[in-house]
């Protein structure tokens, strides 16, 4: 019975992660090595890999900005009630329950060039969606919660008083934020960084919606994936695909190794 | 520094935590805020350090009110319950945070630091982190960290709380030695009343936000104030009519007078150890409890139980045994007032008695 169960488990391990990552390596090369070359060499792959590139930066920078403070004033800030800090930390997890697709809808309402707000963009010669930055606000918005989750049981750990001591020994916040709080905070900060590249490079749903997936425009890695395999170009769109899952795969192995650095100071 | 506090109320949402607390703190004393837990003393420590704003009333150092000061201006010191050391920094650079933060030239830091150090006994531990180090080394760190800024008052929130009963010893008398050489105001919280007796100048017994007694050790032991001080300090039993006692009678004529009576003020023997038999009752052995160095005695007298403590020297009482048993004084209170009683008959025994 044991074993079923053991064997069982591989086997879903196999077929969901195993095959699939194969049949990409092995489809990447379906033409050999230069038919994987003059996929990934194409002026729109190169673009759409540089879109992707571009967000990553772009999101992972403003993520960790902004989801340090917010876990920062989640967690520490007293005047706000607790009642509305409640309601705060569950706002912060909407993005893992909604659907991309809705989320990126959603900013194309608020944003696109039919709305208030977009409308006033586009006039001032400033265009949101159908755009660079509107999908770095939709990718934002799908990564927001991992930067804050990482961040806050930590801040929670460590609790307040390391904080308190600094101030009465002279410090002010800038200060205190740098010498204290930051080297307790910043393995944590290394793991949501790492989630959030691999989050911003593997985005879809949210940008192909707000993006409008215009070739050489606004085309990312994984929309040129999908427009790949509508095309019936499957050993192209097996290359990108094969560059992507490559990255994340190191990644991953990066914060395997952030993780064993964790305890060494 | 010269403390001043001045009706200072403090609120936690509905509950009143510190109520019209007004105190003054000489220069160099050590003081003691002592209490039950959830009393208001570290709340009151807070005020002062600045990390807790007050909902009303006045503190000033020197004679200028701080009470707008942030914790950073105030020129305090705090030494913290669990020390809040900086885990990711060794000894050294815990100690020169202070200075560091206020920019002190390299040198400096590294004479006050090496100063502090020995100072606190903790020579050859500089590179080490927090982690690494037992209790009662990271409470002198936390000393040394808070010392370091040449502070003008420093305020220790229950310094041995987290230290084993062996160490806890050592380093009372350590931390007595250590404010009396670097001659620094200090107030500390504690519940232990052994340890503020034995530590502090002058105690303040504080209970549900309110200063109840401010004396020094003694005086406070020989005189309480309020009854509750009177049972917190020490051991003692209850007596619910005190007219009952002998030797009371008189002083206690008044309804619903109480007597509070400490171990310390009854005598046991047989009829020939006391001079005046008159003041005695006649009491019988209940229990008896070997406290390592003496007996703790209970004795039945009119239906009320009392507890003293007894010689290993003198004879062994056996349970059931009578005896007689002379209460030397009392402190007698009522809903009005409260005051220490000497036993009557055995100051001035009745001629008519002997």
């Amino acid at each position: 019975m044991r074993r079923l169960w053991i064997g069982l488990t591989y086997a879903v391990f196999i077929i969901l992660l195993i095959i699939p990552l194969s049949r990409i390596a092995i489809g990447a090369f379906d033409k050999g090595l230069d038919g994987f070359a003059e996929g990934l060499l194409r002026p729109e792959a190169l673009h759409a890999l540089m879109m992707t590139g571009l967000i990553v930066v772009f999101v992972t920078v403003l993520n960790a900005l902004f989801g340090i403070m917010m876990a920062l004033y989640l967690v520490r800030a007293n005047w706000l009630s607790r009642k509305i800090k409640g309601i705060l930390n569950s706002i912060v997890d909407l993005p893992y329950a909604v659907s991309p697709v809705i989320g990126g809808l959603m900013i194309v309402l608020l944003l696109g060039p039919d709305s208030i707000i977009g409308g006033f963009f586009e006039g001032i010669g400033f265009k949101v969606v159908y755009a660079f930055p509107g999908m770095v606000i939709a990718t934002l918005f799908v990564t927001f919660p991992l930067m804050v989750r990482e961040v806050m049981p930590v801040l929670q750990e460590i609790g307040n008083d390391q904080e308190q001591a600094a101030a009465t020994l002279g410090a002010y916040g800038w200060t205190t934020f740098r010498k204290v709080t930051w080297p307790s905070i910043r393995w944590a900060v290394v793991y949501g960084l790492v989630l959030t590249v691999a989050r911003s490079l593997g985005e879809f749903g949210a940008v192909l919606v707000v993006s409008g997936n215009i070739m050489n425009k606004t085309q990312t890695a994984t929309t040129l994936v999908y427009q790949d395999v509508e095309n019936f170009n499957v050993a192209a769109a097996n290359g990108v695909a094969l560059v992507l899952a490559a990255f994340s795969v190191g990644l991953l192995l990066l914060m395997e190794w952030a993780k064993k650095r964790k305890d060494v100071h | 520094m010269h403390v001043e506090v001045r009706d200072l109320n403090k609120h936690f949402g509905t509950f009143h935590a510190v109520k019209n607390v007004s105190f003054e703190i000489e220069k160099g004393h050590l003081i003691g805020l002592l209490g039950p837990s959830g009393g208001g003393k570290t709340s009151i420590l807070r005020m002062l350090a600045g990390l807790e704003n007050p909902d009303s009333g006045q503190i000033s150092f020197h004679g200028q009110v701080v009470n707008d000061l942030p914790p950073q201006e105030r020129g305090i010191g705090f030494v913290f319950q669990n020390y809040a050391l900086f885990k990711h920094m060794t000894v050294f650079d815990n100690i020169a945070f202070g200075l560091k933060v206020k920019k002190a030239s390299k040198a400096q830091i590294k004479d006050r630091v090496t100063e502090l150090v020995e100072l606190t006994g903790l020579k050859g531990f500089e590179s080490r982190y927090p982690h690494q180090l037992s209790g009662g080394q990271r409470q002198r760190v936390a000393f040394a960290r808070a010392l370091a800024p040449e502070p003008q008052l420093l305020l220790l929130d229950e310094p041995f709380a987290a230290i084993d009963a062996k160490i806890r010893q050592e380093l009372r008398s350590w931390l007595r030695e250590l404010i009396e050489r670097v001659g620094i105001t200090s107030i500390f919280v504690t519940h232990d009343q052994d340890e503020a007796i034995e530590v502090a100048d002058e105690i303040m017994i504080i209970n549900q936000g309110r200063v109840e007694q401010k004396g020094t050790p003694w005086d406070i032991y020989k005189e309480p104030k309020t009854p509750f001080v009177a049972s917190f300090i020490g051991e003692s039993t209850v007596i619910s009519s005190a007219a009952e006692l002998k030797g009371f009678e008189a002083a206690a004529n008044k309804n619903a007078t109480r007597a509070l009576i400490r171990p310390e003020y009854i005598e046991i023997g047989s009829e020939h150890d006391f001079s005046v038999l008159s003041a005695t009752e006649t009491g019988v052995v209940r229990h008896l409890h070997f406290r390592g160095s003496e007996w703790l005695v209970e004795v039945e007298v009119k239906g009320h139980k009392l507890i003293t403590y007894r010689s290993l020297e003198k004879e062994t009482l056996q349970p059931g045994q009578e005896v007689r048993v002379l209460v030397h004084r009392a402190y007698l209170f009522n809903d009005d007032h409260s005051w220490i009683e000497e036993n009557r008959l055995k100051v001035d025994p009745m001629p008519i008695m002997i």
